[in-house]
């Protein structure tokens, strides 16, 4: 098999005493698409910032190409990061500036091209997440749907080889949702990219993603095809795949702990 | 008795561990905006001159009629003040002096920095703070691009060219009316009026509050970025920040003011 663009190692991190991720073991290979599956609060969203440098791990290291981003200097992971885009759950668009613009702007920060290189290059990438003649438009005056089309284009301006993806279809409604699932697995195919996209919702992971990485508690519980997990002898794996809730037992002398505040 | 004394120690421990840890946040963010400013430029990687510009207009140029306003009726008030006690020495003419002197050295650089926290300390604060909370901070940083080289620095510039400039318009400003309360009700011509200002104005005064002016810039400009910075939690978390970047900025404003004013009145 091929080496992995993205190797994560025994990664454990950490907001003060509380672990988040208890060393997660994960590969990714080259021009596949891997969604990480998971309950809200099991540290996807920390995963995927230490994917990008975004936190430094407590132990433990992610490579991207063979290399460790946590040891870099910020010299060299800003290098690594050109190659690379993100698509936030808010967008995060710079409100200040126009679509334009911030489609425009990892080019005019990192390359030396002519201005009317680079708009042009922007007018293509939005016209390829079907925002052509947006690019005066202020984010705010853009829907939901428009502002993460238009995130995507941004993510793309590089060309990355990587593209990171948190909560994509997540606060839109399901067919705008789908619609853009559909364009990320789409670019995906047309410009041969590495994909991982953070999520929790099971008909975006369908359209999306080769293969799953299922994230329960801090620990990679399963990884697979589709197929594979829900053949997985967990039930914690099918009951996630299945949309199944959680039993509600209820503990009375816990309960009465909790309410009352003591630990013993 | 005990529990209160507990509770009320270990209120004050957990402050002061916030404050030092405030401090550590505060250095750190001066060693990264001093590298892009200082050291960053000589290795290829050039100061935004265009967003600095835009900063310098939107904190310095747009708190103009403000800052004129406010030095021109202090500078009324000096003079009918220092006239009032003046008066019964028959000696008006040293009104020029107390204005002159006490506006250059004090009054506006102070006045100017307790303005410009409000108008644009506060602005800085609610603008990166947005940022943060709207994970355009974190973007930056995805892109490979520095956010306090893109955010910070842009503004401290901005803030610490513009703030001395605005304190000398004030002075100015400042002198005039202290000049046009003297000529509407004191005795005095125009001409001794203004030979009195001129003899009285050493360059010391005028670069003292120079000095001073250059360090509650800074004081502004770095609170403002660094409580902006670390917003925690949405909407309201922007509101306290800004909040706290105003009363913290006024706060060590005055508290350099004393500093430096001890300084100057012992050295020189």
């Amino acid at each position: 098999m091929q080496e992995p663009i993205i190797q994560i190692k025994d990664l454990v991190a950490a907001y003060g005493d509380r672990e988040v991720l208890k060393g997660i073991n994960l590969d990714i290979y080259p021009g596949e698409s891997i969604a990480i599956l998971g309950r809200s609060g099991c540290g996807k969203s920390t995963l995927l910032r230490h994917m990008i440098g975004l936190a430094q791990p407590k132990s433990g290291e992610v490579r991207i190409k063979g290399e460790d981003i946590g040891s870099m200097n910020e010299e060299e992971r800003n290098e690594v990061l050109k190659k690379t885009g993100m698509l936030f759950q808010s967008a995060a668009l710079f409100n200040s500036m126009t679509v334009g613009d911030n489609v425009a702007f990892p080019l005019r920060e990192h390359t030396d091209l002519e201005e009317s290189t680079i708009s042009i290059m922007m007018k293509m990438k939005l016209d390829l997440v079907g925002l052509s003649g947006f690019d005066d438009f202020k984010p705010a005056e853009l829907s939901g749907g428009m502002k993460k089309r238009a995130g995507l284009a941004r993510a793309l301006a590089m060309d990355p080889e990587i593209l990171f993806c948190d909560e994509p279809s997540a606060g839109l409604d399901p067919i705008v949702g789908a619609g853009l699932d559909n364009l990320i697995r789409r670019l995906q195919k047309a410009f041969n990219m590495t994909i991982v996209v953070v999520t929790h919702e099971m008909e975006s992971v369908y359209i999306i993603a080769d293969r799953i990485a299922m994230l329960h508690e801090g620990r990679i519980l399963a990884v697979g095809t589709k197929d594979e997990l829900l053949n997985h002898p967990d039930p914690r794996v099918k009951q996630f795949l299945n949309r199944e809730a959680d039993d509600e037992e209820m503990d009375r002398d816990s309960y009465l702990k909790t309410i009352m505040g003591k630990d013993e | 008795m005990t529990e209160i004394a507990n509770k009320l120690l270990g209120n004050i421990g957990r402050s002061t561990l916030d404050v030092l840890q405030q401090l550590r946040g505060v250095r750190s963010l001066t060693a990264e905006a001093g590298y892009w400013m200082f050291i960053a430029p000589f290795r290829s990687q050039k100061l935004k001159w265009k967003n600095t510009i835009e900063q310098m207009v939107k904190i310095g140029f747009n708190s103009m009629p403000i800052v004129l306003l406010i030095a021109f009726f202090v500078g009324l008030i000096i003079a009918m003040q220092s006239a009032y006690q003046l008066e019964r020495f028959g000696t008006t003419i040293y009104v020029a002096n107390l204005v002159a002197v006490s506006l250059t050295r004090e009054l506006a650089p102070l006045l100017t920095a307790i303005i410009v926290t409000g108008r644009s300390g506060s602005a800085i604060t609610a603008e990166i703070g947005t940022m943060k909370v709207s994970e355009e901070v974190d973007a930056l940083q995805t892109m490979g691009l520095n956010p306090v080289r893109f955010l910070v620095v842009p503004r401290l510039l901005a803030i610490m060219i513009m703030l001395p400039c605005l304190t000398v318009i004030a002075d100015l400003v400042g002198i005039f009316g202290g000049y046009v309360l003297a000529m509407g009700t004191l005795d005095l011509t125009s001409v001794r009026y203004i030979d009195q200002t001129i003899s009285a104005l050493t360059f010391r005064d005028l670069s003292s509050g120079l000095i001073k002016s250059v360090f509650f810039a800074f004081i502004i400009g770095m609170n403002g970025c660094f409580q902006g910075l670390s917003v925690r939690g949405g909407a309201e978390g922007v509101g306290k920040s800004t909040t706290r970047s105003v009363v913290v900025s006024i706060f060590l404003i005055i508290l350099a003011d004393v500093f430096f004013t001890f300084l100057f009145f012992s050295t020189f």
